[in-house]
């Protein structure tokens, strides 16, 4: 080197996972929340966009059903209760609880998912009617993707617990990472939820 | 919440492990297989970043030569070379090869190779997301190349409008492979952005507090975040199109209530930023080669950073200025004007606080600086031709012709390739080992740079003169045919000169003189190791007191990382305070593979929806391989990522 080389301090000395900002999985799970985030205020955006096109919203159908779309709604609401019991506990390290609340919201995911199903079926409109079913349709997939990478992600990561390998301090920081994914999975729903329920009804 | 343990009788670089014992356990570490099962399993950010490299500048011949049979087809009027179809789809190549495929590509390449050298870390966050990236950009510049050849290239626009692009006007496959190299190139761009946030955040070398980074690295800070705002506006945008195509949806089919200029909108969010996603990079480069060959840190550090901030918002706030000709309210032409004017001022800063390092200093006047001020002058011509066509009235005469071919020519090369020309003469040291041969170097700046003016200072009179862009030929007589031929001449100039780089750059890479670590006596990190830098970066970590460590008179530096695992140091966020020993990932197959199945779903899922469903099954088998660990648990009582 072209300077000196002096040793100013030991490295050795640090902790070798932390939870949190000071992770960097925690890091790279808000820049996709940022990038993910970012494609749902666009679409939100398109949304209105196409709505300024209309006279009347929907053009030429009844709203979706209520019905499947707010039992969804309360049910992912809910599922915060077991998921914030779960990011807890993966940062307390306590892999049974861990294993079972993870169970727990795998089942949560799968009773979401036939639900979305529903959602579907009752919302009135084809993709390919108008541009406003086009836009119901692309909000909802994108939100089922979610839902469903998420859901494939975590069932994966029960396995993984399940196994020798979860009792490495490492699987707690992705639990407590996903934990803080699903909370970015539901919150997003709320204003789609408004775009694809609620926002045709006041209009 | 987290225990320290106690450190464990394992190997650790520091004063006892050092010299060439330390080189040869860490090179075991870090180092890659032998031979191709290396080459496709690496995950080292020097190898991928110098293959992205490659990859783009491959991509910037392939759309140059384009460029040349378009100057070739131009040079007389009613020129048969070439007909009006295979014309609409080699404007069409050149402009998405040149923007997806070279441009930002290439800058994310050297963040790639640069940012973990010059934060002083050993390897890049998300190695084999990394890796992933790059396999994706190739597979999806594969992809449009080989469609453009077997004749089913784009022909509508590097960005594509609706309604002309729609599933009415644009039959056939054409414009669903252009929506789908954007999916290609936007996910792989995408990663490279949230490693580099990532790293610069988290992986900073102790004491390199924000205070301290380099500008170029606060350059990719700012084009990372750009990244991450502005590319999911074209990915929403052209799978609308492609959905528009495949399975009639109706979002720009205004008979249905759809809005081709939801296409503008959406596109232009995206499109206005990417030109400052490929410019402030370039802007780093600069303030790299200036801080260097003037010996003195830039001046007005605070300021330059303020500047890359401010160009990064305002960037957001301007794309309607591409839409003036589209028809919109008073206000929004107020609004838009005064937005794209504005961005004139941090752009200023910058030049003025670069003129100030070099005044009073005795720049060095080596092959980099030669394009410094190339870009310099170019740039501001192109600045200013952009604040003309920033007011309306003189846009909507403007607009669609070759004027504004060669003002956003001036900007992009002048504010982006010159920039990058200097930076591999600056950097192949660092990369190689070796330097650039000087008077090469020369001739093929001269070359470049009076090709350049002759063929784009030319295309505002054509432009002046009324002669619209993405014609395949022109009638004599109407005043345009000099014009065109000098602009042909100065584009194969141009080529020429290089041609003359590519032939320096080969030339010195068997016969350049040797390098060595600091040949230029540069003040960042990455010029504090080896030529080219061996496997794991640095022995040591070094630790940062100045804005211009190598310039102190001493390198302190840490001990304590293992050396027969792959591991590297997190640090706080502001302060770059020593914080958590975090373990980094080997190499591996999965994100070739995973790569591939992603390609295999993008390509399918132009010809039938299901992919979607059947597609994402290789994809999610392939992701789950990648994520799961390899080795026995429980056979570290530290960390491993294998």
């Amino acid at each position: 080197m072209s300077a000196r080389q002096i040793f100013t301090g030991d490295l050795a000395v640090l902790p070798t996972h932390a939870f949190g900002p000071r992770s960097l999985t925690w890091w790279g799970v808000i820049a996709y929340m940022l990038i993910e985030g970012g494609g749902f205020a666009l679409a939100g955006g398109a949304y209105f966009y196409l709505m300024s096109q209309e006279t009347v919203w929907p053009p030429a159908s009844m709203p979706p059903d209520l019905l499947p779309g707010a039992l969804f709604t309360i049910i992912i609401l809910i599922s915060e209760i077991p998921n914030t019991l779960l990011k807890k506990a993966a940062e307390k390290e306590q892999r049974d609880r861990v294993i079972l609340l993870i169970v727990l919201l795998d089942l949560f995911g799968l009773a979401l998912l036939v639900i979305r199903g529903f959602e579907f079926a009752h919302i009135n409109v084809r993709w390919s009617d108008n541009a406003y079913g086009s836009i119901l349709w692309a909000l909802l997939i994108l939100h089922t993707i979610h839902i469903l990478t998420d859901w494939a992600e975590s069932v994966v990561l029960t396995a993984l617990m399940c196994t020798d390998h979860g009792k490495e301090p490492r699987r707690f920081v992705d639990v407590s990472e996903d934990a803080l994914y699903w909370r970015f999975v539901w919150m997003t729903w709320l204003p789609v939820f408004a775009l694809i329920y609620l926002v045709p009804r006041w209009v | 919440m987290t225990s320290v343990e106690p450190p464990l009788e394992e190997p650790r670089d520091g004063p006892e492990l050092d010299g060439p014992e330390l080189d040869r356990m860490l090179s075991e570490t870090w180092g890659d297989k032998p031979g191709l099962i290396g080459w496709i399993t690496t995950v080292d950010h020097k190898r991928v970043g110098k293959r992205y490299i490659v990859t783009a500048m491959t991509f910037l011949l392939l759309g140059g030569i384009l460029a040349l049979i378009m100057r070739l087809q131009l040079a007389r009027p009613d020129s048969g070379l070439i007909t009006a179809d295979r014309y609409n789809q080699i404007f069409t190549m050149h402009g998405s090869t040149m923007m997806f495929l070279f441009a930002v590509p290439v800058m994310e390449a050297f963040g790639v190779y640069l940012v973990p050298l010059m934060v002083g870390t050993r390897a890049i966050s998300f190695p084999r997301l990394n890796a992933f990236s790059y396999w994706l950009y190739l597979f999806g510049g594969i992809m449009l190349w080989v469609a453009f050849l077997r004749d089913v290239g784009p022909d509508v626009g590097w960005f594509s409008y609706t309604p002309l692009a729609g599933p009415e006007y644009s039959p056939g496959k054409r414009a669903d492979f252009w929506a789908q190299l954007i999916t290609f190139t936007e996910v792989a761009a995408l990663a490279v952005a949230v490693e580099i946030v990532a790293t610069v955040l988290k992986q900073r070398a102790p004491g390199m507090r924000l205070d301290r980074i380099p500008l170029f690295v606060w350059g990719m800070l700012v084009t990372a975040f750009m990244v991450i705002f502005s590319m999911p506006a074209v990915t929403l945008a052209s799978s609308f199109l492609l959905s528009d195509r495949l399975v009639g949806t109706q979002f720009y089919n205004a008979a249905e209530g759809g809005s081709a200029l939801l296409w503008q909108h959406l596109f232009w969010f995206f499109g206005h930023p990417e030109v400052y996603i490929i410019f402030i990079p370039a802007l780093g480069f600069i303030s790299a080669i200036v801080e260097t060959f003037c010996k003195r840190p830039v001046f007005g550090y605070p300021l330059m950073v303020a500047a890359l901030v401010t160009i990064g918002l305002l960037a957001f706030g301007l794309w309607v200025h591409h839409m003036f000709a589209t028809g919109l309210p008073r206000l929004g032409y107020a609004f838009y004007t005064a937005a794209s004017m504005s961005i004139a001022l941090p752009s200023g800063v910058q030049i003025f606080c670069w003129i100030a390092t070099m005044w009073g200093s005795k720049p060095r006047f080596e092959v980099p600086m030669w394009w410094v001020v190339g870009f310099i002058i170019t740039f501001v011509i192109g600045g200013l031709t952009g604040v003309m066509v920033a007011s309306v009235p003189l846009d909507l005469q403007l607009h669609d012709t070759y004027f504004v071919v060669a003002h956003f020519h001036y900007t992009l090369i002048g504010g982006a390739v010159f920039p990058l020309l200097g930076a591999i003469t600056y950097w192949f040291p660092k990369i190689t080992g070796r330097m650039m041969g000087d008077r090469l170097g020369k001739v093929a700046f001269v070359l470049v740079f009076a090709g350049f003016h002759l063929t784009f200072m030319t295309m505002h009179f054509t432009g002046l003169l009324g002669m619209p862009r993405r014609v395949y030929t022109y009638p004599a007589g109407l005043g345009w045919d000099m014009l065109n031929m000098v602009s042909t001449v100065g584009a194969f100039v141009m080529a020429f000169g290089v041609l003359v780089f590519l032939a320096n750059l080969v030339a010195s890479l068997r016969n350049g003189a040797i390098a060595g670590e600091n040949p230029w006596d540069a003040a960042s990190l990455e010029w504090a190791t080896t030529s080219p830098p061996r496997p794991y970066n640095f022995a040591h970590i070094p630790a940062i007191t100045s804005s211009t460590p190598l310039w102190e008179e001493e390198l302190p530096v840490f001990s304590g990382l293992r050396v027969k695992e792959r591991e590297l140091v997190l640090t706080t966020v502001v302060e770059a305070i020593p914080d958590v020993r975090d373990p980094s990932p080997t190499p591996t197959i999965w994100p070739l593979l995973a790569a591939l199945a992603t390609t295999g779903l993008f390509i399918w899922s132009i010809f039938s929806p299901w992919a979607l469903v059947y597609g994402a099954i290789p994809v999610g088998i392939a992701m789950t391989a990648w994520f799961w660990p390899k080795g026995a648990p429980q056979g570290h009582k530290e960390p491993v990522i294998e």
